[in-house]
């Protein structure tokens, strides 16, 4: 390792496209990247998917957003360069990078496969790397990852179908598997059929759950049933469908961001059911308690899931077969693709095709 | 034409009962079933005042029907028993808690877990099989199924044991049920009445570190000193609180308040559980980040099955747990309700049935 300047120096050259301001408005930003350090591995970005949490973020609604912010965390490629201690993977290697970049690595999380949970876990775009620098997304032409925080990609994946899976993927798979709502024959509901709502429905498929699929829009219903393979569809705002179908789930997955009731979903949990939210509503839900303690029901939060889970993810995708829903775009698309996702106008990820339409960087 | 509480069934039987939402209890005079088969008869030593019974004797909760005897910890002297009945015997000392009845044949009722069972007869305020009303255990005598009888051991005492019928499984059951009945957990009680103070007692007899968190700052040394907690939370005080974030693998919440769960869910480590046993008659806010970013839970439990309970009497009474208690005289009820809707008791005031209520009886 040479001194600071000569470090800035070896410093790659990267580019990508940013938000300055709350407008959330995305255009060319020139920026850089660490040099490929012994543990990193640095890939040339083929996808990336569009999370709705990039929309949050750009426009700075959780206010944690410093500018210009790189948005993008689903992101996939194919290995470029290696340092000399990187140990699992190789040039030419399919990979992914989901939310995280870098945790403590000595706490109890992270002792545990929950980097995820880490007090100082890292984020892909938008946080602040060890060395002090903005970390950037993948809404650019190549990322610099530690190796830890990288995984592979399965050949039979493509690469575009599979970049949701870093994201909406594990944030869904981890809670079937921590909540225990995976075993055959049991009864999950999913809240919310988008980018999260799904690739749950297709993940409890996979495990052998039989599935509802639970929605404001009736007209989801044809798609949920004779597409993802939904066992049933139910209208929430029809009483008498919720009605008949109360007491009958083990579980929820909900993926509901905005404000909703929680009540008429408690109400179709059977005793011991658990509701876990993925949604992140800034605003707090109301919780009535009764249902909670005349059923022993269970209300938990779950976000995204450790490196070791996400690879067991994606190896259970490749497994079973399983993408994402998604329409590709070129990037200087994605200002309208925000907009449409802000109205959730997308069958169920918009995924930038980065390697064909975005111009690459000279290299240094 | 309708029958009367005294005449609804064979046996005569005598209580006190509240007659309207104001709560005041006076002397009644109802009836009970003959002892059936696998029925247990007892005349009543003990019966403890539980918070439920103040928020139903005023239908706090909005389902109370009058007349209303309360009272689900309930001990006494077996005095007949039918037929099937293997359980007792008569001269034996047993207790009822909040259930009298279950389906028996659902999911809930097969695995041991009658509380939650969709059928669920509760010990008073609940319509029976026959079509009655339930009455409870400020009364002379109790009758009810085997099932829901439980043996109270003879080395734990009958006055202090018996609260643990009612605040004793309910605070039980969660801390096994969520993993926090294991040494070396650390577990936050929040509340110091009847249920917050039973839990502190059986959390330390899992091994669990214990730390009570409460409004009161006064109740620190009662905690520290006389419960055994291992520390005190005032939680009004934000650096108290502060200092002790993420600290904690569950909370067992008593209290039936509306109050804050951000506060709560931020002494949680990640994985951490928030059990709600107190039972708030408004919903309460619940914060998203928190719930997600720790992989935290929110939860409720209410009570145990029967087998459950008997479980937990048998561990009080190796580990010498009974209820902190106020004993008082039959017709100071109305008193003692005034007292705990302030807080005013250590923790459990028991009214001493078997030697004040015949004096009541007009």
């Amino acid at each position: 390792m040479g001194t600071v300047e000569e470090q800035k120096v070896q410093q790659k050259k990267a580019f990508g496209w940013a938000a300055r301001d709350t407008s959330g408005f995305l255009s060319p930003f020139n920026f850089s990247r660490r040099a490929t350090g012994e543990k990193d591995v640095t890939f040339k970005v083929v996808y990336c998917g569009i999370c709705h949490s990039d929309l949050h973020m750009i426009k700075n609604e959780w206010g944690v957003s410093t500018y210009p912010l790189v948005p993008g965390h689903e992101i996939v490629g194919v290995v470029t360069e290696i340092g000399s201690k990187v140990e699992k993977f190789k040039v030419g290697d399919r990979v992914g990078v989901g939310c995280m970049v870098g945790s403590c690595r000595s706490c109890d999380s992270c002792a545990n496969n929950l980097e995820n949970y880490c007090p100082k876990m890292i984020l892909t775009y938008g946080g602040t790397y060890y060395d002090g620098t903005t970390t950037y997304g993948g809404y650019s032409d190549i990322v610099v990852a530690d190796e830890h925080f990288i995984v592979r990609i399965p050949d039979n994946l493509p690469l575009d179908a599979a970049a949701p899976l870093l994201c909406a993927g594990i944030t869904v798979y981890s809670p079937l598997r921590y909540y225990g709502l995976d075993k055959p024959g049991m009864h999950v509901g999913v809240v919310g059929l988008g980018g999260l709502g799904h690739v749950a429905v297709k993940f409890a498929k996979a495990m052998g759950v039989k599935v509802t699929v639970i929605s404001t829009s009736p007209n989801k219903k044809k798609e949920a049933i004779e597409h993802l393979g939904a066992d049933s569809f139910l209208v929430s705002r029809n009483q008498d469908e919720m009605q008949a179908a109360m007491s009958t789930m083990d579980g929820i997955i909900d993926t509901v961001s905005a404000q909703h009731p929680l009540m008429p979903l408690m109400g179709l949990l059977k005793s011991h059911g658990k509701i876990v939210l993925l949604g992140v509503s800034e605003k707090p839900l109301e919780l009535p308690v009764f249902p909670l303690l005349v059923g022993r029901k269970i209300v938990g939060g779950s976000a995204i899931g450790g490196m070791k889970e996400t690879q067991e993810m994606i190896n259970f995708a490749a497994k079973h077969n399983i993408t994402a829903d998604i329409e590709v775009i070129p990037i200087d698309y994605v200002n309208t693709a925000i907009e449409r996702l802000v109205k959730a106008d997308v069958r169920y990820r918009f995924v930038i095709d980065i390697a064909n339409t975005m111009k690459s960087s000279s290299s240094s | 034409m309708a029958k009367s509480p005294e005449d609804r069934h064979p046996v005569k039987a005598f209580g006190w009962a509240a007659t309207d939402p104001s709560g005041d209890l006076s002397p009644f005079k109802f009836s009970r079933r003959e002892t059936g088969d696998e029925d247990v008869r007892f005349k009543v030593l003990y019966c403890w005042i539980c918070h439920t019974d103040l928020h139903s004797i005023k239908n706090d909760w909005g389902n109370s029907t009058y007349p209303l005897l309360p009272g689900h910890e309930i001990v006494g002297e077996v005095t007949e028993v039918g037929g099937k009945v293997t359980k007792v015997k008569v001269g034996d000392k047993v207790g009822v808690g909040g259930l009298v009845g279950t389906c028996h044949s659902c999911e809930n009722c097969l695995n041991d877990l009658e509380i939650y069972c969709p059928k669920l007869i509760l010990t008073y305020n609940s319509i029976h099989t026959d079509g009655t009303i339930t009455y409870g255990g400020y009364s002379d005598h109790m009758v009810a199924n085997q099932r829901y009888i439980v043996r109270f051991p003879d080395n734990l005492r009958l006055a202090a044991g018996a609260p643990l019928l009612c605040a004793g499984i309910t605070v039980y059951s969660p801390l096994k049920y969520f993993g926090l009945a294991e040494a070396g957990k650390h577990v936050g009680v929040v509340g110091l009445g009847g249920l917050g103070h039973v839990a502190v007692k059986f959390a330390k007899a899992f091994g669990a570190k214990v730390i009570v968190i409460s409004t009161s700052p006064s109740k620190m040394k009662e905690a520290l000193e006389h419960l055994g907690a291992d520390s005190f939370l005032a939680s009004r005080d934000p650096q108290q609180m502060q200092a002790a974030m993420g600290t904690l693998d569950g909370i067992i919440d008593t209290v039936s308040a509306v109050h804050p769960l951000l506060p709560l869910l931020s002494l949680l480590k990640s994985n951490g559980k928030l059990i709600m046993v107190g039972a708030p008659e408004k919903p309460l806010e619940l914060p998203i980040f928190p719930l997600l970013m720790g992989r935290k839970t929110v939860a409720g439990s209410m009570g145990g099955g029967m087998k459950e309970t008997q479980e937990m009497i048998d561990f009080a009474a190796k580990h010498n747990i009974t209820a902190d208690i106020e004993v008082i005289s039959m017709d100071y009820v109305n008193t003692a309700m005034e007292r705990l809707d302030k807080a005013d008791v250590r923790y459990r005031f028991v009214i001493d049935i078997g030697n004040t209520l015949a004096a009541t009886k007009p």
